[in-house]
């Protein structure tokens, strides 16, 4: 005899999710139409601080996006079988994230009903516009690439999607840190070292994002997932997270060489009030240490604790995106070298910023969007692992 | 060919003549019209050398003429719109300053317009960097890469623009070395306002104007020289 | 087929009898004709105005006669001096009615020079 009324609180668990991230978009929504309605003008972003809080959101959502596909390309290109069986719902992830992330970037335009405009005049020298085909080209091949995962004829096609994806996310990865590796006026930015700094930081956070979902996902489903795998890929996870902490400290030091960029460096690191503090405290404790003790530490690192770490690795995230986005922009540019300046367009000033409800509406819109993918996905396909017995490869 | 044929023929020669006459005056008409109203040409290179000797410190002249000609709001708060502003600069090792106007430095390579996505930000043939608004999307990723931060955003929804300097919400704009007015044959409007001629307007290419000459002749800068953007820009006295 | 489409075009016939009997009444301002004809505008503005707008934002060429100022000279409302203003201003007017929206006031002065001067100096 089934137990029906399980069945049925199940289901009303789902359309209550199903309700929750409908109205977290229908918040963005509305936030965006404030936003066209009164001009950016009730965000916190002024002519100083040009890129906010969506920013942030979108970011790491595009950065996610490309690292959960990892996952998928340990298992297609590298052969491993434990990450072969979770490619689906890596590229599902991929997809939802990206989508989100991409709604979030699009919608906080100036005129995000010009946005035709961007596919039909092109510049060839804008990594914007790169970026526009990098992310559409994205899309399609990971549809691709579920495809010949999820229907037998197209299996044979299989490793070679994954290898197009494999390559095409690095190079998205790249894109995505060219955005700021170019531009060579800022202090914080204009480094060759973003990109492969974004590649490895997607690695830990789109591993740290797969590990919640996949724990979700088999609580919904009520299956344990097997200790070993889970081993595994903490153990990759922990990798990863030392990795991203190696190439943002490098980022640093470097910054730390140029007698320009010095300024800079203490204030982000030391002088700059909640920039220090979120990079300190957000990224470097709560993001990289806790979770790597968590994960490594004697007696530690079961389900529970890889989870906690996860969520760390998230919320790091964030925070280390805040202070390289913003506080990037809140130091002031050095336009006069050697000159103590002012004016009245925040000269030498540091520049402040709050961001308001609207950006976080915004934000939390496109997280609700890579939500509401993935939960109907999960619920109508099936992304579920499916692991054979464990053998170690 | 059959005899319709070649009627039909004959009927369309005639009426393509008796087309053509009545056409050509006017074509004559728009074609002198269009003289007088020639593109941009890429043989000038229009540009402002700024004399920070002149300049004087506390003098707002030309941010006051620069909002009055453009319809800027002059507020000065941090979402308004500022394309000339004046910046006292304090050498740290000697205490030494200068007093200077600061824009849109219109660059020979300018990274805004690399970096635009949809070429809205663009330079015209005879050097002047202006946004086509038209095409602007409002990402701003221009604001970012300007190394002079001479790009604002428009942040609320504007009315009574003056007609000849359209602008409006949700858009990026900078100083248009007053595109307008060059194209009338007059000089933008903080050179004219300037009491002290600290600014001087002229093209760069033309041998015979003041500003080739004295360029050639005194010691001139361009702001952040080091990233070989090439500036119409220059000052002198830094 | 010749009946069907003899019925077809007296279908439409009252359809357009009653196009005409709505057709919006407009201020047209001091109107005339400066650039091309009245049907001929109507059909075409929009090419032309888009083809000038590239022509001089980003070439610098300026045809007078043909920029959207002059346009906007002539057939704002002699009393209002906009053509943004009323229900029945030149351009507002013809768009509600064909249900086309257009963004060109958003940036461009929808009133004389004139009147914005007067405007300043008050």
């Amino acid at each position: 005899m089934v137990d029906l009324s399980k069945l049925y609180s199940m289901n009303r668990l789902y359309y209550v999710l199903l309700a929750i991230g409908g109205l977290a978009v229908l918040g963005g929504a509305y936030a965006v139409l404030m936003m066209e309605h009164h001009g950016h003008i009730i965000s916190g972003m002024n002519n100083q601080i040009v890129w906010g809080m969506p920013h942030v959101f979108a970011i790491f959502l595009i950065v996610a996006a490309s690292g959960v596909l990892n996952v998928a390309s340990i298992g297609s290109v590298f052969g491993k079988a434990v990450y072969k069986a979770r490619a689906p719902l890596a590229s599902l992830l991929s997809i939802a994230m990206l989508a989100g992330g991409l709604a979030v970037l699009m919608l906080d335009l100036g005129r995000p009903d010009r946005i035709i405009v961007a596919a039909t005049n092109y510049n060839l020298t804008s990594v914007f516009a790169w970026n526009v085909v990098l992310y559409s080209g994205m899309f399609s091949l990971v549809v691709v690439y579920l495809w010949t995962m999820m229907e037998r004829r197209m299996n044979p096609f299989n490793k070679a999607a994954g290898l197009a994806v494999f390559i095409w996310r690095f190079v998205l990865t790249t894109g995505t840190g060219l955005i700021f590796a170019f531009l060579t006026a800022r202090q914080a930015y204009g480094s060759a070292l973003l990109p492969p700094m974004f590649i490895v930081l997607s690695f830990a956070w789109g591993l740290a994002v797969f590990h919640v979902v996949q724990k979700v996902i088999y609580a919904w489903n009520e299956k344990a997932l097997d200790p070993a795998i889970l081993q595994r890929t903490k153990n990759l996870l922990g990798v990863f997270i030392v990795g991203s902490l190696y190439m943002v400290a490098t980022y640093h030091f470097t910054n730390m060489y140029f007698a320009q960029q010095k300024g800079f460096e203490l204030f982000i690191l030391r002088d700059g009030g909640i920039y220090p503090n979120l990079f300190w405290w957000g990224y470097v404790v709560f993001g990289n240490v806790l979770p790597l003790l968590l994960i490594y530490f004697p007696g530690l690192g079961k389900t529970k604790c890889v989870m906690i770490a996860s969520m760390l690795v998230v919320l790091g995230a964030f925070a280390l995106l805040y202070v390289f986005i913003i506080g990037g922009q809140a130091y002031p540019l050095n336009i006069f070298p050697g000159y103590e300046v002012s004016s009245t367009f925040a000269d030498g000033q540091i520049a402040s910023y709050t961001p308001s409800i609207y950006e976080f509406l915004l934000g939390f819109g496109g997280l609700a969007i890579a939500f509401l993918i993935t939960t109907v996905s999960v619920r109508v396909l099936n992304f579920m692992p499916q692991d054979k017995p464990y053998i170690s490869d | 060919m059959s005899d319709i044929d070649t009627q039909r023929r004959q009927f369309l020669k005639t009426s393509a003549g008796a087309a053509a006459i009545a056409i050509a005056p006017g074509m004559m008409l728009y074609q002198t019209v269009r003289a007088d109203t020639a593109a941009a040409s890429s043989k000038v290179r229009w540009g402002m050398l700024i004399d920070t000797a002149q300049c004087k410190e506390g003098c707002n002249d030309c941010v006051t003429a620069c909002n009055k000609e453009n319809g800027l709001s002059g507020k000065t708060g941090a979402t308004d719109s500022q394309w000339i502003r004046k910046i006292e600069i304090k050498d740290i090792s000697n205490g030494h300053t200068v007093s200077l106007p600061m824009m849109c430095q219109h660059c020979e390579h300018p990274p805004c317009v690399d970096v635009c996505p949809t070429q809205a930000s663009f330079k015209r043939a005879d050097g002047i960097v202006l946004v086509d608004r038209h095409l602007c999307i409002g990402c701003r990723y221009c604001m970012m890469a300007c190394p002079y931060k001479a790009r604002s955003f428009v942040h609320e929804t504007l009315t009574d623009q003056n007609p000849d300097v359209p602008r409006g919400k949700g858009t990026v704009e900078s100083c248009s070395l007053c595109v307008h007015r060059i194209d009338k044959g007059q000089i933008p409007a903080c050179a004219e306002a300037c009491q002290n001629k600290a600014i001087l307007f002229g093209d760069l290419n033309d041998a015979n104007s003041e500003i080739y000459k004295k360029v050639r002749s005194a010691a001139t800068v361009q702001i952040r020289a080091d990233l070989q953007l090439n500036p119409g820009v220059r000052y002198q006295g830094l | 087929m010749r009946l069907l489409g003899s019925l077809l075009l007296c279908l439409c016939i009252p359809a357009a009898l009653a196009a005409e009997a709505n057709a919006p009444k407009l201020d047209v301002g001091k109107g005339g004709e400066c650039v091309k004809d009245t049907q001929w505008m109507r059909k075409n503005h929009m090419h032309m105005l888009k083809h000038q707008r590239n022509e001089t934002v980003r070439k610098g060429v300026r045809v007078e006669a043909e920029a959207f100022k002059a346009c906007v000279e002539c057939h704002a409302s002699t009393s209002d001096n906009s053509v943004t203003a009323r229900e029945d201003s030149f351009c507002v007017g013809c768009h509600r009615y064909a249900a086309v929206k257009i963004d060109c006031f958003e940036c461009h002065a929808s009133k004389r020079k004139e009147a914005l001067a007067k405007k300043e100096t008050k």
